[in-house]
């Protein structure tokens, strides 16, 4: 059964909806990433799951119970901002402590939640220090600290590492990932960065245009986008313009030259698409599509090789690793890239 | 040419100030004929109008504060969370005691809280007391509610307020946990000028026959030669030391905003 529901949530400023018909059910203990562009609504839900906004229409329940009518502050829910929004004139183990102050919690106990927070954000000596004291990694994990100290039933992250740099957000979007399923709350997890919800999360909602295009493992998501939006949102694609011969059988055309697929089509003109690392160098009979061109581009990325073809006006980005013993290929010379049907993604929506 | 005409007008500007200042302390010391002497000030402060009324400007004054503090602050708080587009309003109605004269306002006051109006506050001496004091209050808003709003527009007002409501703090601990501590630089700043501005008041505690420091300033140097400089030495240097009280609150402030 799920712990936190979101049924038919609707959200209009003026006559501008941002949120249409969004729906979303989230398991006790799942970590769920809300991705879009910026506008795509995703703060909004959560703000309505937090409080600070209100639905137009549309439920939303946890463990159960209807939320929507709760004030921001009776609804048991812990929320990290982007800004961190500490507290400036408390120091840090006064911020972890403020909630369960608020909430009436005893001197010891509160002491001794406040010990055991910092000690999970190994943060165990900056008790007495002011925020401003502290670097924004650190401001952020005691604002984590904060909101997990009251032990809300849902944690909610506002694009909470994007103010910091990427050194750090890496290393933080792994903490929080440990510190939530360490203690098993339900989270969710708005963010534009595709790399934080694919890596951190259970399963990805992808919105667009204030609808969620798709909920999936982020797998799924990747590899099966259900949409053309997702596909195109999510990591990085190769278009590829065809015309399908033979939709039963497979038989597209693509710049005059005939591949074999072996799966069915829809017929007429189709938009293929495939991921760079999808591609490989070299001709593959083992392979359905094999696709000669000009390389036009080679970026030398350390690990990986990042080469554009020219296939028949397609112009096709593939990743290969980087061997020692075979350098990239030289620049206008002519490659064939081979990939296999089961990696094609068939836009339609 | 540039550096002359600055340090000119520095010094015009000195000369303006300070020439006029050191010559009423000046004339203030020489009560005693032939030396320089405290006797102007010894005889006021020994006055016991003076005691009397500086007392009831002080209690004045900390009512004044206090009622002021409980205005603004969440009304500034109010204005910057939940109607931004409220704010021009809001500032230009805090702007008018500036433009409409205090003497105005006074005679407004006793037209409609007199003894035989709807709320008869001139009737007593507790109700001119508190007619008064909101006076004060609408006299020092100009000063009050600027300091507070430029305290609010140095914090993030809406998502402080936004993490302390989903750490489940209700509106009243909001404020005074979150809001007046992070303001309390500007509160004191506004409270300092309300102290200043409340002593020297005159037309209002004159006009509604209150025995304040202002209207007792006004009698004493229309009777007296050398106890008016001297009083206005004393009244100077409560001003004065309103200001550098000022300073140092905002320099001993112990934290500052969160830093990204």
């Amino acid at each position: 059964m799920a712990f936190l529901e979101i049924e038919h949530l609707e959200k209009s400023f003026g006559t501008n909806r941002v949120v249409k018909d969004f729906n979303l059910s989230v398991a006790k203990g799942e970590f769920i990433s809300l991705l879009g562009p910026s506008g795509c609504g995703k703060t909004t839900v959560l703000r309505m799951v937090a409080g600070f906004e209100s639905p137009s229409t549309g439920a939303i329940r946890i463990d159960g119970k209807d939320v929507v009518k709760l004030r921001p502050n009776q609804r048991n829910i812990g929320m990290v901002f982007q800004a961190y929004a500490l507290f400036p004139n408390l120091t840090v183990a006064q911020n972890v402590a403020f909630g369960l102050k608020v909430a009436g919690v005893g001197r010891a106990e509160r002491e001794a939640r406040v010990v055991e927070m910092l000690r999970l954000i190994g943060l165990p000596d900056k008790g007495p220090s002011y925020p401003f004291q502290l670097s924004g990694g650190q401001q952020q994990r005691v604002a984590l600290a904060r909101a997990l100290a009251v032990r809300p039933q849902v944690l909610l992250l506002d694009e909470p590492l994007s103010a910091l740099d990427a050194k750090i957000r890496v290393s933080l979007r792994a903490e929080i990932r440990q510190i939530q399923r360490e203690l098993g709350i339900t989270t969710i997890f708005v963010t534009h960065d595709q790399e934080e919800a694919l890596s951190m999360s259970d399963r990805v909602v992808v919105m667009n245009g204030g609808v969620a295009e798709q909920v999936a493992e982020p797998f799924e998501i990747y590899n099966r986008p259900a949409t053309r939006f997702v596909a195109n949102f999510v990591g990085q694609l190769n278009r590829i313009e065809a015309r399908v011969i033979a939709p039963t059988t497979g038989e597209i055309e693509i710049g005059g030259t005939r591949h074999m697929l072996g799966r069915s089509l829809p017929s007429g003109d189709v938009a293929l698409a495939l991921r760079p690392e999808a591609l490989h160098m070299g001709a593959d009979p083992a392979r359905e599509l094999n696709l000669t061109g000009q390389v036009t581009e080679v970026d030398f990325l350390g690990s990986v090789i990042r080469l554009r073809v020219d296939v028949a006006g397609n112009r096709l980005s593939a990743d290969v690793f980087n061997r020692p013993d075979a350098p990239p290929p030289a620049l206008n010379s002519t490659v064939t890239l081979s990939a296999s049907a089961s990696d094609l993604i068939i836009l339609t929506a | 040419m540039t550096r002359l005409f600055a340090w000119g007008s520095v010094i015009l500007g000195c000369v303006f100030f300070a020439l006029p200042l050191i010559g009423m302390t000046e004339f203030s010391l020489r009560m005693r004929r032939g030396e320089y002497s405290f006797d102007a000030y010894a005889v006021v402060l020994a006055d016991p109008r003076f005691q009397q009324t500086f007392g009831y400007s002080v209690l004045m004054a900390l009512a004044t504060i206090l009622v002021g503090a409980l205005l603004v602050v969440p009304t500034a708080f109010w204005v910057r969370l939940k109607l931004p587009a409220a704010r021009p309003w809001v500032e230009f109605v805090t702007l008018l005691p500036l433009v409409i004269p205090a003497i105005v306002v006074v005679f407004g006051y006793i037209r409609l809280y007199n003894t035989s109006s709807f709320l008869p506050l001139t009737g007593s001496a507790t109700g001119t007391n508190i007619l008064l004091m909101c006076g004060y209050v609408m006299l020092a808003l100009p000063y009050m509610y600027r300091a507070v709003d430029t305290g609010l527009r140095s914090i993030d007002v809406a998502t402080l307020t936004e993490a302390a409501q989903s750490l489940g703090a209700g509106w009243i601990t909001i404020l005074a946990k979150v809001i007046l501590p992070n303001v309390l630089t500007g509160v004191l700043s506004g409270a300092f000028l309300t102290f200043a501005i409340v002593i020297g008041e005159f037309t209002m505690a004159a006009l509604l026959n209150r025995p304040a420091f202002g209207p007792f300033m006004q009698v004493l140097g229309a009777n007296r030669a050398y106890e008016p400089a001297a009083l206005a030495v004393i009244a100077f240097a409560i001003t004065w030391a309103c200001m550098g009280l000022i300073q140092l609150v905002t320099r001993f402030t112990k934290h500052t905003r969160a830093q990204g």
